[in-house]
């Protein structure tokens, strides 16, 4: 046990509000016997003093005072299971349109998205909002739970309606594996073992898909291997090395690489971490790397392998706007890419992508929770690659000058499904 | 379009955890005017260190370390304490508990209670006197389930506040820390681990901790369900049987409110096999700060405890 090794998969639910998102990561933790029995007792508890029930299983997640006291997720939890072989990062977030922005947080760093759709009431405009952000940010894997069949008498025709018309949408927002799954999260039913109420179902659990899932794998797409420097470390000889997490493929000593966004060609000469010399640095780790020349890089700098990324002061960009006053053309923030920060200018605005069908509506401005098509122009060069190529080159915030409340995530680029 | 991956990304959860945690540290340090990393001599912030020494290898830690120190410590830990602080070549601090209780910013609880939750005022203060702006901690997000909700990057208002119903976004790695004159940031690198992550990473490192983590044997008495260190802070009472038992110490905290759970584990591979199958969590194990309200952590770190 000790010396094992796990692989990460990192997921987020999505959906609209009360389709049972809480209690469906409720009953996986508790069927799985992740939660210790303290954590369960003290959710029994709290269950019994709200007059909930022996156990409201969407008390594992949701913990703060406002959220059991409304029945409602307000932020994203955090819980963590494992199996021998894998560690999962599960974000529970919320399905409130008005907490738009805790959801993305969440999905931001999701490899797989788990939707939680109501039989009864189908796909939700709230359901549409969260796929199509989820799509956005780049989740390529989809599992969609068709939850509370008891209360529908597991009727498969009500499942195949929503089943259908998930498939549409998955379609058209390209993800890259849609599984749907007929699920009772307050009772259990195919979470974690396949459920005898289903007979006329005969795929996996939620819990076989998200053990077997390649989807952190799929995650990766990206061409060239890239490090933001973020600090500049000084060796004791005198010499200068550039640290960052890398991104988007693997550095080896003696690669050729580009140091952006001067144009500087030259060697990778050596890479440590921690003081310990390595022959590579892959893509999620923190590393310490040599150049050949000498260069007066610094922080907000990139060193690059090819295919090279675009330096550019003006690009066309997607955002999801999560300001209380809405965005309008003209308007100025502090845009934070990479390690890079820059006084940026919304220069245009295209229009905001419709959630019911995808189409693109002409616009003045942009109101929370709204996702727009913008042209964005900066004071300093940004090094970027379009975000549906990778996800950390391509991705940046939007920070209010004056609050310093971030107002928008922001891609780099069109989304494919328009 | 299925995209290709282009090589085989970072797979051990180690690894991972690792790197992103020394991200952490070095962006806060880079965005931070004058950062501080809390230093309590625990497991986690013990692991907090280690990483923030690897992280800025071969150079020194570019921000000091700090010891809110309540006065009512385990001597291993305090000397482990001074030890790491000497060993990481750090610059130590010390905030003290019975400083603010000498200058009338707290109310004495007394030498047998609990100043747990006095320490939220002097870390504030500490703050405020050193102008600091951001804070690391090893809090981890499976500790609680009001940590459970914080972002990696904690905003505290000037009065030190948390307000968990106004969190700001916290997109991808994008860490985005400004804050205006008096406010300031949590930093909580340790997010992502599990307890048993923790000492999966100690064990690989190899790395020292205080004797007190390790079996040993104790002078114990059970109050209210949990083996008390009997000693300056913990008088047994009348009533109460002094009894001497094998124990170790899951979590550090003070001497009066910790929990020793009885255990055989003496090295890191036995512990690392003992957490694996616990069955309570580590606070149900041994705090009994915790243990009064439901939602007792909620309310001291809306209070700006760590
Ligand atoms: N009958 C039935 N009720 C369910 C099921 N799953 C959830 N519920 C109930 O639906 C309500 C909402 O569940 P939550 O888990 O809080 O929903 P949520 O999606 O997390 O809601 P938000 O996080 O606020 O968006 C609760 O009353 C649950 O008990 C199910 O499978 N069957
Ligand atoms: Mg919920």
């Amino acid at each position: 046990m000790g010396a094992s090794t796990k692989d990460v998969l990192r997921l987020a639910t999505i959906g609209s509000v009360d389709d049972g998102k809480s209690t469906l990561i409720g009953r996986l933790l508790v069927d799985t016997r992740q939660l210790f029995d303290d954590q369960l007792d003290a959710v029994a508890a709290a269950s019994e003093r709200r007059g909930v029930g022996d156990l409201d299983l969407s008390f594992v997640t949701d913990g703060l005072r406002a959220e059991r006291e409304q029945g409602i997720t307000i932020d994203v939890a955090y819980r963590y299971a494992a199996t021998p072989t894998r560690k999962f990062i599960i974000a529970d977030c919320p399905g409130h349109v008005q907490y738009t922005r805790n959801m993305a947080t969440g999905a931001s760093t999701a490899d797989l998205a788990l939707a939680v759709v109501d039989v009864a009431a189908g796909l939700k405009e709230q359901t549409r909002r969260h796929l199509c952000i989820a799509a956005l940010l780049g989740v390529r894997n989809l599992v969609v739970a068709v939850n509370k069949m008891d209360r529908v008498e597991w009727s498969q025709s009500a499942f195949r309606t929503v089943a259908d018309q998930v498939a549409v949408v998955s379609a058209e927002l390209g993800f890259a594996s849609c599984e749907v799954i007929p699920v009772s999260a307050l009772l259990g039913d195919n979470v974690v073992d396949r459920s005898d109420a289903s007979r006329w179902y005969s795929g996996p659990s939620v819990l076989e898909v998200l053990e077997s899932t390649r989807a952190g794998d799929l995650t990766i797409t990206a061409q060239g291997a890239r490090l933001p420097v973020q600090w500049v470390l000084r060796q004791n000889g005198g010499g200068r090395t550039y640290a960052g997490m890398v991104n988007g493929g693997t550095f080896h000593v003696g690669d050729a690489v580009t140091l952006l966004p001067a144009g500087i060609e030259t060697t990778i000469s050596a890479i440590h971490l921690g003081g310990v010399s390595r022959a590579d640095a892959y893509a999620g780790l923190s590393a310490d790397i040599d150049l050949a020349a000498e260069t007066d890089a610094g922080r907000g700098d990139m060193i690059a392998a090819s295919p090279l990324p675009t330096v550019t002061k003006e690009f066309d960009a997607t955002v999801c706007w999560f300001g209380e006053k809405p965005m309008e053309p003209g308007q100025r923030f502090r845009l934070k890419h990479t390690t890079r920060s820059t006084p940026a200018r919304i220069i245009q605005l295209d229009g905001l992508i419709e959630i019911e069908n995808l189409g693109v509506e002409s616009v003045e401005r942009l109101s929370i929770n709204q996702i727009g098509l913008v042209k964005i122009g900066c004071a300093d060069a940004l090094v970027v690659d379009e975000y549906q190529v990778n996800r950390a080159t391509g991705s940046f915030v939007l920070v209010d000058e004056v609050t310093n409340a971030t107002v928008a995530a922001g891609m780099i680029g069109r989304p494919s499904f328009l | 379009m299925v995209p290709m991956a282009s090589s085989p990304p970072l797979t051990n959860h180690l690894d991972i955890l690792e790197s992103h945690a020394i991200f952490i540290l070095r962006e806060v340090a880079a965005e931070g005017e004058r950062p501080v990393l809390l230093f309590s001599g625990g497991k986690d912030s013990a692991v907090l260190l280690h990483l923030a020494a690897k992280a800025f290898a071969p150079q020194q830690l570019p921000f000091p370390i700090m010891h809110v120190d309540t006065g009512q410590n385990f001597e291993e830990v305090l000397r482990y304490r001074d030890w790491a602080a000497e060993h990481y070549g750090a610059r130590l601090l010390i905030a003290s508990v019975q400083e603010s209780i000498d200058q009338g910013r707290v109310a004495d609880p007394g030498q047998l209670g609990s100043r747990n939750r006095l320490q939220s005022v002097t870390l504030l203060d500490a703050i405020t006197a050193n102008k600091f702006d951001a804070a690391f901690g090893g809090a981890r997000r499976d500790e609680d389930k009001a940590r459970a909700k914080e972002r990696i990057l904690s905003f505290r208002d000037s009065f030190g506040q948390w307000d968990p119903k106004a969190q700001r976004p916290e997109l991808w790695n994008l860490y985005q820390g400004r804050v205006n004159a008096g406010e300031h940031l949590r930093a909580f690198p340790l997010s992502d681990w599990t307890e048993l992550d923790i000492w999966q990473y100690i064990e690989r490192e190899q790395m020292e901790l205080p004797s007190i983590y390790f079996a040993h044997e104790r002078q114990v008495i059970l109050r209210d369900g949990m083996w008390l260190a009997v000693g300056p802070f913990v008088e047994p009472q009348p009533h109460e049987s002094v009894e001497t038992k094998v124990v170790r110490f899951r979590t550090v905290g003070d001497a009066n409110c910790t929990g020793a759970v009885l255990s055989n584990a003496a090295s890191l591979s036995e512990i690392v096999a003992e957490v694996s199958v616990a069955n309570v969590s580590e606070r149900g194990a041994t705090r009994g700060d915790d243990k009064f309200s439901e939602t007792a952590m909620e309310d001291r770190k809306r209070e700006g405890y760590f």
